[in-house]
């Protein structure tokens, strides 16, 4: 069994979930080759600093004396996108719950549920991917899993990352967040949403938006290692810009005001939302993080982000708790102040997005 | 200047809000019809901007909200058929029917699907696994999307395609609000007519309007320079005392409409002798269905036996204290219903203006700006 070379229509089997020698074969000639390399031993590999043995069942890693322990399960149609895959999303996105937390990602685990019938190739795609991805925060993917279910059983691909990371900046967190403090995001939002969903059966718009799925550790970091007074950092993902600030709010119990006219935003997504009826600020992003630094540090902060390329669109959205705004018939709300100054809710999303027709 | 910016600059909008504000000489109460401008109204603020002198009244244009209980649960009744697709836009698959909804249908495993353009159902057929399915499109909408549906319709006769279906639930603009017009208590003083219903149709369909019941019809667009600009044609009839159809969307509507979108839809629909709306009852004249050589396409006549069992169910009663029906008729607002906002949400909507996210019980509560 040598899956070295694909002809481009071999397809997952049961089998290769087996447990036998189809698994193995899979494991060594898919998983293996792109992580360590097509002649990669697999009985016993140097990793580096870290000796990971390659057919046990837990890798025994040196651990740092603080570490954040984070989770995400990935699903996601089509599985490749404008900008990116299931396998970048995967290694992208739990390097971004461990960054938030001023955590550096160190170790990732890789678990995949794959469809009978997934064409090997595309596989192969996706953990090229995933490699490629974790290359760039310097993550190392240690252990993982692979299952293959029945046709129907699962959408083509479903991939679990769970990743720990280092504490190196303590005391990050949304119960910081105190009047005054600025709201910042990082760059464009909705595209992500906007790139997936116009690729879906039933929309299939041929919009210019690419998805801005990016690991963003080294960003983050770069805030944070300057000193900047960071209350709280969250990556925007399902529920976009508007999730995390509405639990923001509401988890600090303050208003949230946001200056419609300073969100970065493209006009493109902003027409292809307004088409469908969706609200940008509600549609997903994968590579964006909204900040809340205190007040005074906010040029730093914005300086700091545009001088690196996901944050080159980096602006200040609004302010948490203005006393001079406060409204008396909301509390731990996002008012968004229009782009006619006129005031209105900017509310969780809730529901399925659906498109609609009239 | 991109298209998505030019009809929304500030400049532009603070000038028409000066020239409303000062040229009304008093409230004018304006109904928008469509769904689609309550959102526009409410999502830029423009109500907040004049409210001083413009009271906006919600209308009835939101097709998803005025479609009868019984209709929903006729549809999921159609997808639990064996072997049966049903094929749906977006905006109906939350709508709650008397015990179930099509989002909790498919997800209990029916096989209800969502496009969002008629004619991919074309590509439905064309996959050959679903060769022995029949297909039935769920078609709602009114003069806009009606074409869409006889676009497919031509296309299946065409193409000889014996298993696709229409369960037709398009309805029409002028007969509700001319129903609205004939009590004698309503307030309105002009109607913001939807710009995309006279893409199609063109701007006669109003004429009742103007000439029976002497009010201010405009048709507008859905930008905000499209919504203000048409209101201020409105204060200017009524300055003069000259209601009259006028168009604000000139870039968009001719006088005439699309011929022959028109000519499409007028091969195979017929107008119902009435149909009923949810929040109005049953309106005359007020819904299409197809035409009675087309009637082996017809959803309705096809599962003729198995809808029968449906009617004898008794109807479904409104909450009593929905306020729907007055607020689809501009005689009370979202805010006065003693359901809105506390019992009545959009995940659990009572009544027809909150069902859909086009409703207006649904925009006041997502912008919450009044």
């Amino acid at each position: 069994m040598n899956y070295k070379k694909l002809n481009g229509d071999e397809k997952i089997l049961l089998s290769h979930g087996g447990g036998g020698r189809e698994t193995a074969a899979l494991i060594k000639d898919i998983l293996f080759a792109e992580f360590y390399g097509p002649d990669s031993n697999i009985i016993d590999y140097d990793n580096g600093q870290n000796q990971i043995k390659l057919l046990e069942d837990a890798a025994i890693l040196d651990s740092p004396k603080k570490i954040a322990f984070t989770t995400d399960s990935f699903t996601v149609s089509p599985i490749f996108f404008k900008g990116g895959d299931i396998g970048k999303l995967s290694v992208a996105g739990t390097v971004n719950d461990l960054s938030v937390m001023g955590a550096k990602p160190l170790f990732l685990s890789l678990g995949l549920i794959i469809e009978e019938g997934f064409l090997m190739e595309d596989l192969k795609k996706i953990i090229n991917s995933v490699v490629q991805e974790a290359k760039k925060s310097g993550v190392k993917i240690v252990t993982g899993d692979t299952k293959v279910v029945p046709v129907g059983k699962a959408d083509g691909i479903f991939i679990n990352t769970s990743g720990i990371g280092e504490v190196l900046y303590e005391n990050i967190s949304v119960y910081n967040i105190t009047d005054g403090d600025v709201i910042i995001v990082s760059g464009d939002v909705g595209d992500h949403g906007s790139a997936v969903m116009s690729q879906r059966d039933g929309i299939d718009m041929d919009v210019a938006i690419e998805s801005d799925c990016a690991s963003l550790w080294d960003m983050i970091e770069l805030v944070l290692k300057q000193g900047c007074r960071v209350s709280a950092i969250r990556d925007a993902t399902r529920g976009g810009l508007a999730a995390v600030l509405n639990e923001w709010a509401s988890a600090a119990g303050i208003n949230i005001h946001i200056e419609e006219n300073e969100i970065p935003i493209k006009d493109s997504v902003k027409g292809f939302c307004e088409f469908l009826g969706f609200e940008p600020y509600q549609l997903a992003c994968e590579g964006r993080v909204i900040f809340a630094v205190k007040s005074g540090y906010e040029n730093r902060v914005i300086e700091i982000l545009r001088s690196h390329p996901s944050g080159k669109n980096a602006k200040v959205i609004g302010i948490a708790g203005d006393k001079n705004r406060s409204d008396g018939r909301f509390k731990g709300k996002v008012i968004l102040r229009g782009i006619y100054g006129v005031d209105r809710l900017l509310d969780y999303p809730s529901g399925e997005l659906l498109p609609r027709i009239c | 200047m991109s298209i998505y910016s030019s009809f929304k600059q500030k400049n532009d909008i603070e000038r028409l809000v000066f020239l409303i504000n000062s040229e009304a000489k008093e409230t004018i109460n304006i109904m928008e019809i469509c769904g689609g401008h309550t959102h526009s109204i409410m999502k830029y603020g423009l109500n907040a901007l004049i409210k001083d002198k413009i009271n906006f009244l919600h209308g009835p244009g939101c097709p998803v909200c005025v479609m009868p209980i019984k209709r929903i649960d006729a549809a999921i009744c159609i997808a639990g058929l064996p072997d049966v697709i049903l094929v749906a836009y977006g905006d109906i698959m939350r709508v709650p029917g008397t015990n179930s909804s099509l989002i909790k249908e498919r997800a209990k495993g029916k096989d209800i699907r969502m496009i969002y353009s008629p004619l991919d159902i074309i590509k439905i057929v064309g996959d050959k696994s679903n060769k022995n399915k029949k297909i039935v499109f769920f078609a709602i909408g009114f003069e806009t999307t009606t074409p869409m549906t006889a676009a497919l319709l031509e296309e299946v006769i065409i193409k000889k395609i014996e298993n696709v279906f229409f369960y037709i639930n398009h309805v029409l603009v002028p007969p509700p609000i001319n129903a609205i017009l004939d009590s004698n208590d309503s307030l309105i003083d002009g109607f913001i007519c939807p710009g995309h219903v006279s893409v199609i149709t063109g701007s006669g369909i109003y004429s009742d309007i103007v000439q029976k019941y002497k009010k201010s019809a405009v048709i507008s667009g859905f930008e905000p320079y499209d919504i203000l600009s048409g209101t201020l044609l409105i204060v200017r009839q009524i300055n003069d005392n000259n209601p009259s159809v006028e168009i604000a969307y000139k870039r968009a509507v001719k006088e005439e409409g699309n011929k022959k979108a028109q000519d499409l839809v007028n091969k195979y629909f017929r107008v119902r002798d009435e149909f009923e709306w949810r929040g109005f009852g049953n309106i005359a004249k007020s819904g299409l269905r197809l035409r009675d050589e087309f009637k082996y396409f017809d959803a309705e006549y096809v599962f003729a036996d198995e809808l029968k069992a449906l009617e004898l169910n008794e109807d479904f009663k409104e909450n009593t204290g929905c306020k729907c029906g007055e607020i689809l008729r501009g005689k009370l607002k979202p805010v006065d219903c003693p359901l809105f906002g506390k019992v009545c949400i959009p995940e659990n909507p009572v009544g027809a203006c909150m069902v859909s996210s086009e409703g207006a019980c649904s925009a006041y509560y997502k912008y919450r700006n009044f």
